[in-house]
């Protein structure tokens, strides 16, 4: 039986479409460990060998790690929001209640999106903390670790885009307070120091700009729907990529070159 | 205390909840980790280089992180439910109005500082400082491995910036303000009637300047005695420091403005508390 077994599995493992999508074999060695890491788009991100240290729970909090798994979360369980929702002030909020009442799973569907969201933000402050604690960001790790300042502003950006969407009184006066820190930025807000107040106005100052309007409106859910959904995660993705291939590049995640 | 226990069991606060446990664990396992590393000498690079194969050993590790934390996840989101209050209405405003729980260090920050401050240059600074980091600690040692003896500067600095100033002020941010932005003690009822006198006065005031002009010039010169005589008085100093040759002026005088920023928030924080100082420095523009 045993026998009979691992021969069906040999003679998948050995035909022209196995082989054709897998291009390596199985024997223990360490050229097939490496090649199953070159020769894969996943795993590729990887280096064929990394340092014992690395593997250690101990050493990384794996929050790093943590960190990319929850925005991966958020993606899925974002498109799949995105089919319910419309970001119009009209609908937001009904859509969202149908989400909890209606639609099956809804409830939780929104649940993981929002918790993953807030643990996306507890490891990567974690993962700042964890590379600090180690001095990971010393030579040659300089610019990745300044990437990486601007990847934890985008996790606090994308979970405060998000925070308006539910359109309830939540949402709306969490966002209003935030957004009201804009207009007092000097020069070029509304209340701040040195602003000519004849030029700059309520209706064209950055807090302006940020809102679309002179308060948190249709507009705004609109903007920040968009930032939230698209704009945002696409620099997010594409400084990841960064973040991850220098990673790499810069050998490995800490210790010497 | 009801106050309190409705304010435990609202599902957004819950993250807040997992960080009082979560940062003490993970400041001790890395507290272990330091003396275990002081005690016995550094890793040598050797061991520092030691490579093991991606594959099976990171895979696996990734793979049974991520199903663990998959599971918690899942956990969390069948028990609690994400909040949703009644639809948005801009004509009534919640009383104290909060911005997400990870701003609420900066909110915190608007009781000391004005909000172009408090709202704008600090959380700049706080930017640019944290990309400026690798640029201006020097120090090679401490690459790889947890310590407390190779650098222990950039390590109180950082660790006092981050627990004290961002998660503590979280919390409080949290936990113990009320209607008006009031402090209240997780046992206090939330008086939204609660009336706070205010009688802080300027600096100035305090020490019997009265006149505008002379307070403005007053003012300017204590916050820039307080950039430039500390960082003067240490570099005269301390010439000789062969860590401060290396170093270097430049990079001296940024870590110290970073640093003297950074150290304002709590220095305002004890005017405040205990002098019932409003602002150092009133000048007819701003007012710090």
């Amino acid at each position: 039986m045993n026998e009979e077994r691992k021969g069906l599995i040999e003679k998948i493992t050995n035909s022209d479409i196995w082989k054709s999508i897998f291009r390596h074999g199985y024997e223990k060695t360490g050229r097939r460990y490496t090649l199953q890491v070159l020769q894969n788009v996943w795993l590729h991100l990887h280096p064929p060998r990394i340092s014992r240290h690395a593997l250690n729970f101990r050493f990384t909090w794996c929050m790093g790690g943590i960190t990319f798994l929850m925005f991966l979360v958020t993606a899925v369980t974002g498109v799949l929001l995105m089919f319910y929702y419309r970001p119009v002030a009209e609908y937001a909020f009904r859509d969202v209640q149908a989400l909890e009442f209606d639609i099956p799973f809804g409830m939780l569907l929104r649940n993981m999106h929002r918790w993953a969201a807030h643990g996306m933000v507890i490891s990567v402050m974690l993962h700042m903390f964890r590379v600090f604690l180690t001095g990971s960001y010393k030579k040659p790790r300089e610019f990745n670790w300044a990437v990486g300042v601007i990847l934890l502003l985008i996790t606090f950006f994308l979970s405060f885009t998000g925070y308006l969407l539910p359109w309830d009184q939540l949402a709306l006066w969490a966002v209003t307070v935030g957004t009201n820190m804009a207009s007092a930025t000097p020069v070029l807000g509304n209340e701040g120091p040195f602003t000519p107040t004849d030029i700059i106005t309520q209706s064209n100052d950055v807090r302006f700009a940020l809102l679309g309007g002179t308060i948190v409106g249709p507009s705004t859910l609109l903007r920040f729907y968009i930032l939230h959904c698209i704009a945002v995660p696409l620099v997010a993705s594409v400084l990841m990529a960064l973040h991850f291939w220098r990673v790499r590049k810069d050998g490995g995640i800490s210790g010497p070159l | 205390m009801d106050n309190f226990l409705l304010l435990i069991e609202k599902p957004d606060n819950v993250p807040i909840l997992a960080m009082l446990f979560l940062i003490p664990f993970f400041i001790w396992l890395a507290y272990r980790q330091a003396r275990q590393t002081d005690r016995t000498g550094v890793p040598s690079d050797a061991a520092l280089n030691d490579k093991v194969y991606v594959w099976p050993y990171l895979c696996r590790n990734e793979f049974v992180c991520a199903i663990i934390i998959m599971l918690i996840l899942a956990v969390w989101s069948i028990m609690i439910d994400a909040p949703l209050e009644e639809m948005s209405n801009p004509a009534k405003t919640p009383n104290p109005s909060k911005a997400p729980w990870y701003f609420l260090a900066l909110q915190e920050m608007l009781v000391y500082f004005d909000p172009w401050i408090a709202g704008v240059v600090l959380p700049g600074l706080i930017i640019v400082g944290l990309i400026a980091i690798p640029y201006i600690d020097i120090n090679p040692k401490g690459k790889g491995y947890y310590t407390i003896k190779e650098r222990p500067f950039a390590l109180a600095v950082f660790s006092f910036g981050f627990i004290v100033l961002w998660i503590v002020l979280m919390i409080v941010g949290t936990f113990l303000r009320g209607p008006g932005w009031n402090l209240f003690l997780p046992w206090e009822y939330w008086d939204p009637h609660k009336l706070v006198p205010l009688t802080n006065v300027n600096l100035s005031e305090f020490i019997g300047i009265q006149d505008a002009m002379t307070a403005n010039f007053f003012g300017f010169a204590v916050v820039a005695g307080y950039f430039a005589l500390g960082p003067i008085f240490y570099f005269w100093k301390s010439k000789s420091n062969k860590f401060l040759q290396e170093l270097g002026l430049v990079r001296y005088v940024i870590v110290s403005f970073l640093f003297l920023c950074m150290m304002a928030l709590p220095i305002k924080m004890i005017l405040r508390l205990a002098l019932n100082i409003k602002y150092v420095w009133v000048s007819p523009w701003f007012n710090i």
